[in-house]
């Protein structure tokens, strides 16, 4: 099987008078599982379908294995492509659906023979080759679509949000499914979705997506971590980023100031030089912890709700200027609405966000 | 399941306004259903019997006598073959005409639908003004074009005709059908490999059978009833039924055989009603089930 890369330049979409994508810029190394993530209407699709081939462009390339496809048919790119709506081919039995696109190709019967029992075995798909797409439940359609995909022995795989249709334990199950399978072929996949925890538990690489433009593209963990602007910081992680507006301070020390509020910025490893500047600062729940109140750096909080989540408890507080967050705690915290603590912002967990362009500072 | 959900449903009264809708429809039916009566009887009795002006008394001793002499010795003009002539006519017209303007119909909708034509919508929306002008206003330019062509009045000529003016609503169909599939289906398809002709064959008309029967049944009704075009463009040996029962009821030699002319008009109603009756269990619902979420 070949692992092809994928190199996109100045790639420009648009429907009539809609600019979807502008002079997007993408590569995606052979054998890499890259996930373009972003909310409903971005473009992913888009993206996805001008790399299969499935619309035209209006201005730059597209390279699939050092090969410029820009204008090439979807068959000739060496893609294949499973989509959220399943697509089988509904008069058609599972068999059929898997070997439809080899038999259009003139593959010979015993070549295909062996390709689609190879993929119905990866995919447990055995038992139900003579059946029809609607005798089938929606995971096992899904496998179905996936199988239609592999036989194809493609350089690029291409995802269009595969698991959306599916309820969450399903959703839960194959997402392990499709990652087993990506470390077993070590193939090339693009997969597309608006689920960040998809992204974060199948990625090599995310491309975090808004408005047709890539605002971040690296590891997940860096993602997570440090993201690049705040449009990143808040589209990913759940329970959300907190943001606490205010501006940072030189004097004393450096320090993040939110009403009386003070937060040390000791230990932030800044990207451009602090200047006494209006700022965000973001943190995740899970980095704030509770200190004792003589501690030099606890900042106050008012406890407003306790909302147990099983394994840990988020707890929602407000600072003295009024601002909410939320952190997490073990499940048998004893805070109760009413109380007020005493808590801990690392900053080697902040993130800190121009107030204006909202870029990573 | 559902036979609980019915049983507790609440026990139903029927209320005036119920009534009068029970009304209305059983004076719709007998309005419909009574002249179809009074056709049937007078078609089984004998001339004698029909003279005495009973119209409605049922026939004394029920004969299948006009029958016989409408299908096979009424006098359709110059001939006295009866209206079978005109019958496999119109069957002749009817095959070809129906499968082509179908196969023809449902490939521009599809074209339409699916590809990117260029200027799809404007050729489409041009065929949809077309579709509301009255007809009779093509028919002597046509008549013109056919005989400038050496076709003249001839099967194919006819066939031609009809699949012209078939386009319009297959095309309109078929189009908004394979608009109403997931895109995806298609876009599955071509990255299957499959070109224009193979998608349609293979995936798009397997899945729009119920399409196909309501275009049979709107094609069938709409050409076997047809009677200008027949006229005008089928020539003298192919004429269609419809025009052969004009013949027979309207020839004015001696009195008129009212029940030859029932059996007759009966004779030539038989197949759209059959067709009515025959295909209501084809209209398969859901055939895209597993297509999508389902
Ligand atoms: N065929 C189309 N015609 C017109 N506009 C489209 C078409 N496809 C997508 N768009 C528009 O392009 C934008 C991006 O769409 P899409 O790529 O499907 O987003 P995503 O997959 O990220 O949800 C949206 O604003 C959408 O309305
Ligand atoms: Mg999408």
């Amino acid at each position: 099987m070949q692992r092809s890369n994928v190199d996109i330049t100045n790639l420009q979409i648009g429907f009539g008078g809609l600019k979807v994508l502008e002079n997007l810029n993408l590569h995606v190394d052979a054998s890499e599982f890259l996930v373009l993530l972003g909310p409903s209407g971005c473009g992913k699709s888009t993206l996805l379908n001008a790399i299969a081939g499935l619309i035209d462009v209006k201005g730059g390339e597209i390279r699939i294995g050092d090969r410029d496809v820009t204008w090439a048919e979807p068959k000739d790119r060496g893609i294949a492509m499973v989509f959220q709506s399943y697509a089988l081919y509904p008069r058609m039995s599972v068999r059929k659906n898997l070997s439809f696109g080899l038999k259009v190709a003139r593959t010979p019967q015993d070549e295909i023979d062996s390709r689609v029992g190879e993929a119905a075995k990866m995919l447990r798909l055995t038992e139900l080759l003579d059946r029809r797409p609607s005798e089938l439940s929606g995971g096992q359609r899904q496998r179905v679509a996936i199988g239609r995909a592999l036989v194809r022995h493609a350089g690029v795989y291409l995802f269009d949000e595969p698991l959306s249709n599916l309820d969450a334990q399903l959703r839960a199950e194959l997402r392990v499914e499709i990652k087993r399978l990506h470390a077993r072929l070590g193939a090339t996949m693009i997969y597309v979705t608006h689920d960040q925890i998809e992204a974060l538990t199948l990625a090599d690489r995310i491309a975090v997506m808004q408005g047709g433009v890539i605002q971040q593209l690296d590891t997940p963990k860096k993602i997570y971590r440090e993201p690049a602007n705040r449009f990143v910081a808040s589209f990913v992680g759940s329970p959300a980023m907190n943001f606490i507006r205010g501006r940072i301070a030189r004097d004393g020390g450096l320090a993040f100031i939110a009403g009386d509020a003070r937060f040390d910025l000791n230990g932030y490893a800044f990207r451009t030089p602090p200047s006494d500047a209006p700022a965000v600062l973001g943190i995740r729940p899970e980095h704030i912890e509770v200190i004792g109140s003589d501690h030099p750096s606890a900042v106050p909080a008012r406890v407003e709700m306790v909302e147990p989540m099983g394994a840990d408890a988020l707890i929602w507080c407000r600072l003295a200027d009024g601002t909410a967050f939320s952190f997490r705690s073990d499940a048998d915290a004893q805070a109760r609405a009413g109380d007020t603590l005493a808590l801990r912002f690392p900053a080697e967990a902040f993130s800190l966000f121009d107030d204006q362009s909202g870029q990573r500072l | 399941m559902s036979a609980t959900a019915l049983s507790s449903g609440r026990p139903r009264r029927i209320s005036p306004a119920r009534w009068g809708l029970y009304a209305f429809i059983l004076i719709t039916a007998l309005y419909f259903l009574l002249p179809l009566y009074v056709m049937i009887v007078t078609s089984l009795k004998p001339m004698a019997e029909i003279r005495q002006g009973n119209l409605l008394a049922l026939p004394a001793s029920p004969s299948l006598a006009a029958w016989v002499k409408a299908w096979t010795s009424a006098c359709t003009g110059l001939t006295c073959e009866g209206i079978r002539i005109g019958f496999f006519n119109s069957l002749r017209i009817l095959v070809p005409s129906v499968v082509i303007s179908i196969l023809v119909g449902s490939l521009t909708g599809y074209a339409l639908s699916l590809w990117r034509v260029r200027g799809a919508n404007i050729l489409f929306g041009a065929m949809m003004v077309v579709a509301f002008i009255p007809y009779q206003v093509f028919i002597y330019p046509l008549v013109r074009v056919f005989s400038f062509t050496g076709l003249g009045q001839s099967l194919a000529t006819i066939v031609t005709i009809h699949t012209i003016f078939g386009l319009p609503t297959m095309t309109l169909l078929f189009r908004n059908y394979f608009t109403s599939l997931p895109v995806e289906l298609f876009k599955a398809a071509r990255i299957d490999g499959a070109g224009f002709y193979q998608i349609y064959a293979r995936i798009m008309m397997p899945m729009a059978t119920p399409m196909i029967v309501v275009a049979v049944i709107l094609q069938t009704t709409g050409i076997w009833n047809d009677f200008i075009l027949g006229l005008v463009f089928a020539g003298r040996d192919n004429l269609p039924m419809t025009v052969q029962l004009n013949n027979i009821v309207n020839s004015t030699q001696g009195e008129r055989a009212y029940n030859v002319d029932m059996a007759a008009t009966l004779l030539t109603a038989l197949l759209p009603l059959v067709v009515y009756f025959g295909s209501g269990r084809w209209f398969v619902r859901g055939i895209a089930a597993g297509a999508v979420k389902g």
